[in-house]
């Protein structure tokens, strides 16, 4: 696998390769050379199958990671295809034409993470989460609890405990009471 | 008299079909979420004419519990309570995918005794939910008492996971570093009694379902999957295996102990709902001996878990892994990122029904009779909770 990213290096100006394991390997390439380079993997290099399409949200560094997972039957290897874009302009080619599934995953990025695929089929229509309206929840800036809190309590009748001091009262009755 | 020619009716525009509901030619129904010919909960959107399906829309969002969010705001262990729940059939996928990447991010080595101890639970559990697929597949035949019988068959497998894990459909059994516990004294013999109880029903199945003039006049020809949509579908699994290729993971990338078996790619040809229906029949066989062949290997002595570092302080350095196991419907991987704190950074699960339910489905619907959904539906094997995680 190495060989095979040393030869390619040069001419999609790939960068930082890590050997996982045994049947895994990741390498980094630029948002301008993502698709030509992925469209080399399926059509020259045998990575037919295409496993995952996901994004990881790097708020500090203020960029998404966007990660394609191939699998080549042949060298039964796996590489995952790290691109890192600008998170204030969260904008990715689409590869709905190499894969029927990819429109499906870049849907969900696109609500999940806010990633727009341009022409991608479907993909401003809602997957999951119909109307929504606040900022897309993987996002790791979306707070949960906020969100809950603010939604759904408080609602009539139900009340929280502290648990700690739920089963204490409820286990050493007369003690709490002293 | 109807014209069935769907090559020319309705007519297609950029590849859509062009669908006036108002002419009356067309009806809009939905199947599901709740419905007995869905698998789980998921909705189809169906555009018919007269029986046939033209057009087709899967819906999901009816049990989508934000897993992945919610397992970036725990630490490492608090996440198997989370994991398993990600699929009823087959928990114990998603628990050991979990387990291993952490144990390969974290530098864990999982001692030998305990590795065969998770071999002998993920087949287990693969013939679980491969019993639990052909319940399903007969039941949307029409055929309610296989449907029983397979059930029945599942429990007992269920009743040796609670003797072995203290829980029936959830078990967080594999843990980082090994097992929760080893097997009990003489679990091979109740092992052993359930395949053979086991062996009996599927040979009895076979004989009803398999020889049912109704089963193979629905199932025969009913969504072929053509070897060239395999790759542009992501198909995997039986799915892919009855459409002729070779493709396991536990043979391509062996993991656990699997490398250690003997086992084959069943494949078939034909690539329809029979075919499909028959590759699982074989692939339970298959999972039997697997299963015989391990107990005969399982060590007897020896540590069955790996002291880790206390788990709710331990930090595992920042990097990024992707690991695959072989589920009933085919490759299931967790994508797991890790930052160096005391909890995940990002999980993300890829389950086999993403694309089989929402690509694959839609494209293979069309011109199917409405009657013979459930039966495509389950003959892909399809499971929204994997779509929604």
């Amino acid at each position: 696998m190495k060989t095979l990213i040393d030869e390619l290096k040069k001419k999609y100006e790939l960068k930082k390769f890590t050997q996982q394991n045994e049947f895994t390997c990741f390498v980094t390439v630029s948002k301008k050379h993502a698709v030509p380079f992925i469209t080399h993997l399926r059509d020259v290099e045998n990575f037919t199958h295409l496993s995952l399409v996901t994004a990881v949200d790097r708020i500090e560094e203020d960029l998404f990671q966007i990660t394609y997972i191939l699998h080549n039957y042949q060298l039964k290897m796996d590489l995952g295809v790290r691109v890192f874009i600008n998170r204030n302009e969260p904008v990715m080619e689409s590869i709905h034409h190499l894969w029927k599934q990819a429109a499906t995953y870049q849907r969900e990025l696109k609500e999940m993470f806010g990633i727009d695929f341009p022409g991608s089929p479907g993909v401003d229509e809602s997957l999951f989460l119909e109307g929504w309206d606040n900022i897309p929840p993987m996002r790791r800036d979306f707070d949960t609890r906020k969100y809950v809190s603010e939604t759904y309590f408080p609602r009539k009748g139900r009340k929280t405990h502290d648990p700690a001091t739920y089963m204490r009262n409820k286990l050493y009755p007369t003690e709490n009471s002293q | 008299m109807i014209n069935t020619d769907r090559s020319k009716y309705p007519k297609k525009i950029d590849g859509k079909p062009e669908i006036d509901l108002d002419s009356g030619k067309y009806l809009k129904i939905w199947q599901g979420p709740q419905h007995p010919g869905v698998t789980g909960n998921m909705a189809l959107e169906l555009t018919i004419c007269g029986d046939e399906v033209v057009e087709c829309k899967t819906h999901v969002g009816y049990l989508h519990r934000g897993f992945e969010k919610l397992m970036e705001q725990r630490k490492f262990i608090q996440n198997f309570p989370i994991v398993c729940r990600i699929c009823v059939p087959e928990p114990d996928t998603n628990e050991y995918l979990y387990a291993t990447a952490i144990e390969e991010l974290g530098g864990i080595k999982v001692p030998e005794r305990a590795l065969w101890i998770r071999t002998l639970n993920l087949e287990l559990s693969r013939l679980g939910s491969f019993l639990m697929q052909v319940g399903g597949q007969a039941g949307a035949f029409g055929m309610g008492t296989v449907t029983q019988w397979s059930i029945t068959h599942r429990d007992y497998i269920l009743d040796l996971f609670e003797e072995m894990t203290g829980g029936r459909v959830y078990h967080m059994y594999m843990l980082p570093g090994g097992v929760r516990a080893p097997l009990p004294e003489g679990f091979e013999d109740r092992v052993e009694a359930v395949l053979k109880k086991t062996e009996k029903i599927l040979s009895d199945i076979e004989k009803v379902l398999l020889n049912n003039a109704v089963f193979k006049g629905r199932a025969m020809g009913l969504g072929i999957i053509t070897p060239d949509m395999v790759d542009k579908y992501g198909v995997v699994g039986p799915n892919a295996r009855a459409a002729g290729l070779k493709r396991d993971v536990r043979i391509d990338t062996p993991y656990e102990k699997y490398g250690e078996l003997d086992l084959k790619y069943i494949t078939g040809t034909k690539s329809d709902a029979y075919e499909r229906t028959l590759v699982r029949f074989q692939e339970m066989f298959q999972s039997i001996s697997i299963i015989r062949q391990i107990m005969k290997k399982m060590p007897e002595k020896g540590p069955f878990y790996v002291k880790t570092p206390n788990v709710l302080y331990w930090k595992i350095p920042a990097g990024e892994t992707y690991k695959k196991a072989e589920a009933t419907r085919g490759e299931y991987g967790y994508y797991v990122v890790t930052d160096g704190s005391d909890k995940p950074r990002r999980v993300c699960v890829r389950g086999p029904s993403y694309t089989h339910a929402i690509a694959l489905l839609q494209d293979l619907i069309v011109n199917v009779d409405i009657a013979d959904v459930p039966g495509l539906m389950t003959s892909l094997h399809t499971c929204p909770p994997e779509i929604e995680r």
